[in-house]
């Protein structure tokens, strides 16, 4: 057992001075190299949304300054629990922009960031003031989720659409005010059911409730629904195809990942281009814009939107230009979106 | 009066039968190894599994067999429901092998198989479908009719367009309330829970005893697993288990022990996670309602509903004496 042991430090030593001895990648000299890393959100690569798309932004950003940068992204456990700890190794390693995806981050980047003044982070969908080695990336979901409300309005049959969240939190609540107020623009008198699936994160995985949630909705008479919840929406499009009727997908353009059963469900997706943040911060910092504080993806940045793809073009183009011209009329300020409960009170108000 | 009408609709007692079932399946796994004498908290874990081996099992089966699938398509679905369960019986297998062989703390084997699944799903969840949290879609059984009872218009919501795996289990519980009052099987695992000593001096093999009581709960909690990824959501998504196998403790502790019993208290669990699910006309925030059947839980094991009485030598490792 002794010896055993004493080969086993012995071999832990070589192993460790071999490593040592080898050079690492070295940054080549002429240009400087920059470093990127990101650090997903629990759920991390592969989740056919969120996560994925900030993994298109950085890779479009590879593919396109090429040699002179170069990526790293790091993927926390399922709970999420060591997310500070990667982000301290990356900074720990010099890399030059540090991206935090998701709000969970808000605390984590706030401590790191402080630690390393040096370094430059981002966080997407987190607000971080005042911290100028830090960039907030919001979007306006509310701009994009009244195009999908006004799209729902101008296709229900019944009069009645339904919204399904996940995590009853501010955030999600600007994807519902938008598409309230979305549906009410078009339609005073029409009638949105609203749900959420829980007050944790957990209600972002729970597709069988998701789909309780749905059908319930769908029940009582609603024949679209806007889902805002991550996997438990995979539940909403099941509901969808049991009862037959339309459902709107969120983040990516879900008509594309989600099974060919349900896909003829999708009547659109609202489109968060979580890639167009990531990608449009790297080239930023690339070319020395880079700058602390709070950056906004809209409508007009392209940062929101709706999806138009092969499956539902059929289903939607008899709209498209109707949300075309509600997209033009918020770009220009004339349709100003509430992005809580409370503006969308004062909103609907402005109705006739 | 409206409400009181609105809280038995038949819409909302079908979602309560949907939502009962993975619980009721996997009390019944937890009534089987308790009434052993072997405590399996790795039923959560062990039903993460099942969700995972299901959807694996149905997805393969369709991309291996597209002839066979396509021509019974039942297969595909009944082909993941058993990768569950075999799944379900292999971590049953480590429950056993540890705590009644090794003899190691029950509570400690199973909270070790619980955060085993959780890695493990996703460990080989990205190993076959190259993404971390979520497996393609599935396809389900085909939703059947119950006869006679669909010819009835106000229960036809509740009883067409069923999936079968909820006639299964409601039949496992008819099934299990007769083993284990009526089988030499049933009545040997009891003695085995209650009094190992005895049973093992009138020539019973507690060990062997002990071994099928926590092989059914793998069973049965990878069944439950299986009904959630293949009947209710379609695939295999991280989390979907939502802590289901923890509350199919409860329902089990709550209904005595006893088959029978674990099906009232699952049905209980699951009409109030129906009933916070379907907004109805109540005179109190809805948010009452879905914390009540947690309430419950707690009041039911602190003992003020109903003395539980657990098998006596229940969580009790048995050590056969050396002759």
């Amino acid at each position: 057992m002794r010896t055993g042991m004493r080969v086993a430090a012995a071999l832990l030593v070589v192993v460790a001075a071999i490593l040592w001895a080898i050079p690492g990648p070295q940054a080549t000299a002429q240009t400087k190299k920059w470093r990127v890393g990101i650090v997903y959100d629990v759920g991390g690569r592969g989740d056919l949304s969120f996560n994925d798309m900030a993994y298109a932004g950085l890779a479009r950003a590879q593919k396109e300054f090429g040699a002179s940068i170069e990526t790293r992204d790091l993927e926390p456990t399922a709970g999420g629990e060591n997310r500070e700890e990667l982000l301290r190794l990356l900074a720990g390693e010099k890399y030059d922009l540090i991206f935090g995806i998701g709000f969970l981050f808000t605390d984590s980047i706030t401590r790191v960031a402080k630690d390393f003044p040096n370094v430059k982070f981002a966080i997407v969908d987190g607000f971080i003031g005042d911290q100028p080695n830090v960039v907030s990336l919001l979007f306006k979901e509310q701009e994009g989720s009244f195009l999908v409300g006004a799209a729902a309005a101008l296709k229900s049959r019944t009069g009645k659409i339904g919204f399904v969240g996940g995590m009853k939190i501010p955030l999600i609540e600007k994807f519902e005010a938008g598409y309230i107020a979305g549906a009410k623009y078009i339609k005073r008198t029409i009638e949105v059911f609203s749900e959420y699936a829980g007050t944790t994160g957990e209600a972002f995985r729970d597709p069988v409730k998701g789909k309780e949630l749905a059908l319930a909705e769908y029940d009582r008479g609603a024949d679209i629904i806007y889902h805002a919840s991550g996997g438990t929406g995979i539940g909403v499009f099941e509901a969808a195809v049991v009862k037959k009727r339309l459902a709107i997908g969120v983040d990516a353009d879900q008509s594309l990942t989600v099974k060919p059963d349900q896909r003829a469900q999708i009547l659109t997706s609202m489109m968060k281009r979580v890639d167009v943040a990531v990608y449009e911060t790297i080239k930023a910092t690339t070319t020395g814009q880079y700058k602390g504080g709070v950056r906004e993806f809209g409508l007009k940045e392209n940062g929101v939107g709706y999806a138009v793809n092969d499956y539902n073009k059929a289903m939607i183009q008899d709209v498209t230009a109707k949300l075309e011209a509600l997209k033009k009329d918020i770009i220009a300020g004339k349709i100003k979106v509430p992005s809580d409960k409370k503006l969308l009170e004062e909103f609907l108000k402005t109705l006739k | 009066m409206e409400y009181v009408a609105s809280l038995f609709s038949v819409a909302l007692i079908a979602s309560a039968i949907r939502v009962t079932m993975p619980i009721l399946l996997a009390s019944l796994g937890a009534v089987y190894t308790e009434r052993g004498g072997v405590v399996n908290i790795g039923l959560e874990g062990i039903m993460i599994m099942g969700t995972f081996f299901g959807a694996v099992g149905a997805y393969l089966f369709d991309a291996q067999f597209p002839q066979l699938a396509q021509g019974w398509p039942d297969l595909a679905p009944l082909a993941g429901v058993l990768t569950a369960m075999a799944a379900g019986l292999l971590f049953g297998l480590i429950h056993a092998l540890v705590t009644v062989t090794f003899r190691v703390d029950q509570i400690i084997s199973g909270v070790a198989l619980n955060l085993l699944a959780g890695g493990l799903a996703r460990f080989l969840n990205i190993l076959l479908f190259e993404r971390a949290t979520q497996s393609p879609g599935v396809r389900g059984f085909t939703p059947i009719d119950i006869p006679l009872l669909r010819d009835v218009p106000a229960l036809r919501p509740l009883v067409t367009g069923v999936s079968p795996m909820i006639v299964v289990g409601l039949l496992l519980v008819i099934a299990s309330q007769w083993v284990l009052t009526r089988t030499r099987f049933g009545l040997r695992l009891r003695a085995v829970g209650e009094y190992p000593l005895a049973a093992d001096t009138l020539g019973v093999n507690v060990y062997r005893l002990r071994y099928a009581g926590v092989l059914l709960s793998g069973a049965l909690a990878g069944m439950a697993g299986a009904y959630l990824a293949i009947e209710q959501a379609h695939l295999y998504f991280e989390g979907m288990t939502q802590g289901r196998g923890f509350i199919a403790l409860a329902a089990m502790i709550f209904g005595n022990w006893w088959p029978a019993g674990a099906l009232g208290a699952s049905a209980l669990f699951g009409y109030f996670d129906a009933l916070s699910l379907r907004v109805v006309r109540l005179p109190v925030p809805y948010q009452f309602i879905s914390v009540l059947p947690h309430i419950v839980t707690i009041l039911v094991l602190a003992g003020f509903v109903r003395r539980a009485r657990m098998p006596a030598a229940d969580g009790v490792p048995y050590t056969k004496e050396e002759e």
